[in-house]
């Protein structure tokens, strides 16, 4: 049983590095049409920012809306130093070299703003916190847009740097590994131990003594960094950065990836993001002129669709009958009492959108100790 | 042969929009004694809990743990210091394994430190911490009887275990004074004849001092050396367990009339 | 007189603001859910304006009664269709769904209407002269339109029986329902009411630029939420103080050169920056976790 757990773990390593292999491989032998490539360079930073973004919700438990925000921060300042990088001839017009630095910059950039918007966090709850972040990634992109032209192109976007398209992909398959390492490892470790208690239950997280406004902050602060580096490759894979890319619905749009991917499982994450571009980008061509606004509406629909399906407690019956895992578990006799992992079921996480505020008529707010409803239900 | 003061309160009151729900709050509690606290429904016991693990901030006395002032200390502090609780409606950390929550309560142990770059780099260290922080929490979920749940998650299991599961948990943070609230709450007699053993082999071989707040009388007099009776969140009675349960105020405000 | 001017255009703003952010926030209070597809309800309001008056030639104010009816329909549709299934579901299933409800609306507007911005022939105004201050008649009809809303909505919920029974099921659900509530009943009136309140939001959008299109919601919309957030969300005063505080900051920030290109951020750091000081907003009320 255990040795099966352990060889569970890095099912997802494997096939990310068969992937990389495969690729390179048919990009080497000039197999791959420029449209495949750059769907792979989507896929992988749509991968970067799903697992970085699923650190958050799904193992934190806290609602991030603003994700594109420290994607834009990277993908602007990483961007901009390596265009002028580039010009100045730095590091002997190593590209590879200057691409490895602007990663590390734009990604430390945008871990600067994590720690900025993680500060509120540790005094907001779920759902306020979500509706900073969601205004926090709207002042970022503003900013960027009205910043001198010259600097982040304004409204016109900005030039970006070149990298070898035969090549960029596979850096960016190497960086989602080097995400996906890092963040399993930090789940896995005593760190990401006391993060997931944090989610399951703050209060006992603190009378546990985990120190919980170091561990909100570890991973805000992580999860930006790695999507300051997906900000950076993007900059890499376009040909000019737009601020209106990084708004709110791009956000929503990362989000979704990693719901559907099923909360708290990085791999589930994964799946769903290439899913979703490869999706995209099929609907896109297949969808063209007058029926180009269908793919939205086919997009809104499956969304609908598949989360009342999944969710629908009036469903759960229906569910558990056909579930795939249901179906695995009677091949394999596997025992579902026993759980190595700390995936946990989607459906029971709880994301701290604690929804309670109650209608009220009162221009007074009341204060926090009303002794009649406050403390005498605490005995 | 005189014992230590592990726990003393002075003077320990609280109060909610002018309501007081507990004042002038006196007691000690020795070391490695059982100490209870009963009281009817209301009576702030919890309050008093609440107070002392640092969920709410006292407005007036303080407390000492073995002569420490920790009135108005965070949670995480108060715990880092050594008191650990356990919580009336069950706080487990539902969407993780049993042994998980025991070892998320071994955290902050000195001996299990490991850095996040050791953690995220799975150095050598990462492994070795990992493994001894595995035993350690089976050592301890063997003293509570739950070694063979440990694969299981919090949240299947029955009620009386998962108590047994909070106070596994807060045994692991390696506290000098232990808070249990409520322990045999919902429990059948057999679990609860089982809970006070277990109660005493804890003391025994963690060398903690246990406060404990419990309806069940038999359970109190039974487990306990000393009692403190609030009721309106002042001291009714204190003292040796049979007396203070003797005392007619005690009666009278348990049984009416 | 700039001043004054500036504060009469922010009010007037900052009221259609409030408009949508009482929708937000009594979905909020009732159905407990962030209801991200009532920004595009909005647009669907503009969209049925445009069809009435454009396209029938009704007069403006029968052309607002349809979009208020067609509106609150599309509002009980979507709460019937999209969220009821999920009542008792995460909070985070039900936002995605919201979510792609909004992007529903906005498709199937674009499918129908097309991506273009459409003109509506709606009545111009004019402007009035009070001394020398020079005053559009919009900020007028605004203003006295969305008082008159906010007071009767304030007294429907404080002294009708629907209206205590909204607080009632905002209050406790289960409670509400064993003393004989209908909830089902009190959140289809709660997301009429709200939609019937973002037809006017549009209505007063579409006087002030005279065109629709796809999008013309979801800015508004969340800024409506941010406004409703920052007066504290549940709260209905709160509701409109915030609405009136965003649309005026907005009103000013838009006369200075210098910060007009930043009116965005400046709102949406205010928001950050209340809700450091007072984490449930300003007319919120705190609730805490029981120990």
């Amino acid at each position: 049983m255990m040795k099966n757990a352990k060889w569970k773990q890095y099912v997802t390593y494997l096939v990310l590095i068969c992937c990389t292999v495969v690729f390179t491989v048919l990009g080497s032998m000039k197999q791959l049409p420029f449209s495949t490539l750059l769907q792979l360079e989507s896929a992988t930073i749509a991968m970067i920012l799903a697992a970085s973004l699923c650190l958050v919700v799904g193992f934190l438990g806290e609602l991030s809306l603003g994700h594109a925000g420290f994607m834009c921060v990277g993908a602007f300042i990483g961007g901009k130093l390596s265009v002028i990088l580039t010009d100045s001839g730095a590091y002997g017009g190593n590209e590879l070299l200057i691409m490895l630095v602007c990663l590390v910059v734009g990604g430390i950039a945008a871990a600067i703003c994590g720690v900025i918007i993680g500060l509120p966090a540790l005094r907001l709850r779920g759902d306020y916190l979500a509706i900073v972040t969601l205004a926090f990634g709207e002042i970022v992109r503003s900013l960027f847009r009205n910043a001198p032209a010259e600097m982040f192109g304004g409204t016109l976007a900005m030039s970006t740097p070149r990298y070898d398209r035969n090549s960029l992909f596979i850096i960016g398959f190497i960086l989602v590994l080097i995400t996906v390492v890092i963040i399993q490892n930090f789940i896995r470790s005593k760190h990401g131990r006391a993060v997931t208690s944090i989610r399951d239950s703050e209060i006992a997280a603190r009378a546990t003594g985990i120190n919980v406004t170091k561990y909100k902050l570890m991973v805000f602060t992580l999860s930006a960094f790695f999507a300051g580096i997906a900000g950076v490759l993007f900059s890499y894979s376009q040909f000019s950065v737009d601020s209106k890319k990084f708004d709110y619905n791009y956000s929503i749009q990362i989000l979704v990836m990693v719901v559907l991917g099923g909360m708290g499982n990085i791999g589930g994450s994964l799946i769903a993001a290439t899913a979703v571009v490869v999706l995209d980008t099929f609907l896109q061509k297949q969808l063209t002129g007058n029926l180009a606004v269908l793919k939205d509406m086919l997009y809104a629909l499956v969304l609908i669709g598949l989360i009342v399906y999944r969710n629908a407690p009036a469903l759960a019956g229906f569910r558990e009958k056909v579930s795939i895992k249901n179906l695995m578990r009677n091949l394999s006799k596997h025992n579902p009492a026993k759980i190595h992992d700390d995936e946990a079921k989607w459906d029971r996480v709880p994301t701290k959108i604690h929804i309670d505020e109650v209608l009220s008529v009162d221009v007074q707010s009341k204060s926090p100790y009303t002794p009649d409803k406050q403390w005498k239900e605490e005995e | 042969m005189m014992a230590q003061t592990v726990l003393k309160i002075e003077n320990l009151g609280i109060s909610f929009g002018g309501l007081k729900a507990v004042q002038d709050l006196n007691l000690e509690i020795k070391e490695k004694q059982l100490y209870g606290l009963v009281g009817p429904n209301g009576a702030g016991k919890t309050t008093v809990f609440n107070m002392i693990t640092g969920v709410y901030k006292p407005t007036t006395g303080s407390f000492y743990l073995n002569g420490e002032n920790l009135t108005g200390k965070s949670q995480e502090t108060i715990n880092h210091k050594g008191i650990a609780r356990t919580f009336q409606n069950i706080r487990l950390f539902n969407n993780m394994t049993v042994i998980r929550n025991v070892m998320v309560g071994l955290h902050n142990q000195p001996e299990y430190k490991c850095g996040l770059f050791t953690s995220l780099f799975r150095l050598p260290r990462h492994f070795k911490v990992e493994k001894e922080m595995r035993q350690r929490a089976k050592e301890i979920l063997d003293v509570v009887g739950l070694l063979e749940e440990r694969n299981n998650l919090a949240c299947n299991l029955p009620y009386g275990k998962q108590r047994k599961l909070e106070i596994a948990r807060a045994l692991a943070t390696n506290p000098k004074l232990l808070c249990l609230d409520e322990p045999a709450a919902g429990m059948n007699p057999q679990e609860t004849q089982e809970l006070m053993d277990i109660i005493r082999t804890i003391r025994e071989q963690f060398n903690v001092t246990i406060l404990l707040i419990e309806h069940d009388m038999k359970f109190v007099s039974g487990l306990c050396d000393e009692l403190t009776v609030l009721n309106f969140g002042t001291v009714l009675a204190q003292g040796e367990t049979k007396a203070a349960l003797q005392d007619p105020e005690v009666i009278r405000a348990y049984i009416g009339g | 007189m700039k001043f004054l001017e500036t504060l009469l255009n922010g009010l007037s703003a900052g009221s259609t603001y409030a408009m949508i952010a009482l929708g937000y926030t009594m979905v909020y209070g009732i159905a407990k859910m962030l209801n991200f597809a009532h920004g595009d309800v909005i647009m669907v309001g503009g969209y049925t304006l445009f069809i009435a008056s454009t396209m029938m030639g009704v007069s403006p104010l029968l052309a607002l009664l349809f979009a208020i009816v067609f509106c609150a329909l599309i509002g009980v549709t979507i709460e019937k269709l999209a969220y009821k299934p999920l009542r008792g579901a995460s909070p985070l299933a039900v936002l995605i769904t919201a979510i792609g409800m909004s992007k529903l609306l906005q498709s199937l507007a674009q499918i129908v209407f097309g991506s273009a911005t459409q003109p509506v022939d709606l009545l111009d105004l004019g402007s009035v002269s009070i001394g020398s201050l020079n005053v559009s008649m919009y900020t007028v009809i605004t203003l006295l339109c969305s008082a008159v809303i906010m007071i009767s909505l304030s007294l429907f919920v404080k002294y009708t029986r629907t209206g205590r029974a909204m607080i009632a099921v905002s209050e406790d659900k289960s409670a509400a329902q064993l003393m004989g509530i209908n909830v089902n009943f009190i959140i289809t009136i709660t997301f009429a009411i709200g939609s019937a309140l973002a037809a006017f939001a549009g209505f007063f959008m579409v006087l002030k630029t005279f065109n629709v299109e796809p999008s013309m919601g979801a800015m508004p919309g969340i800024k409506a939420f941010t406004a409703a957030v920052i007066g504290g969300i549940g709260s209905i005063p709160g509701a409109m103080l915030g609405g009136i505080l965003m649309g005026v900051v907005e009103a000013f920030a838009q006369t200075s050169p210098v910060m007009a290109p930043y009116t965005d951020a400046i709102e949406f750091s205010i928001l950050i920056v209340i809700l450091l000081v007072r984490p449930s907003g300003i007319l919120g009320k705190k609730r805490r976790e029981k120990v």
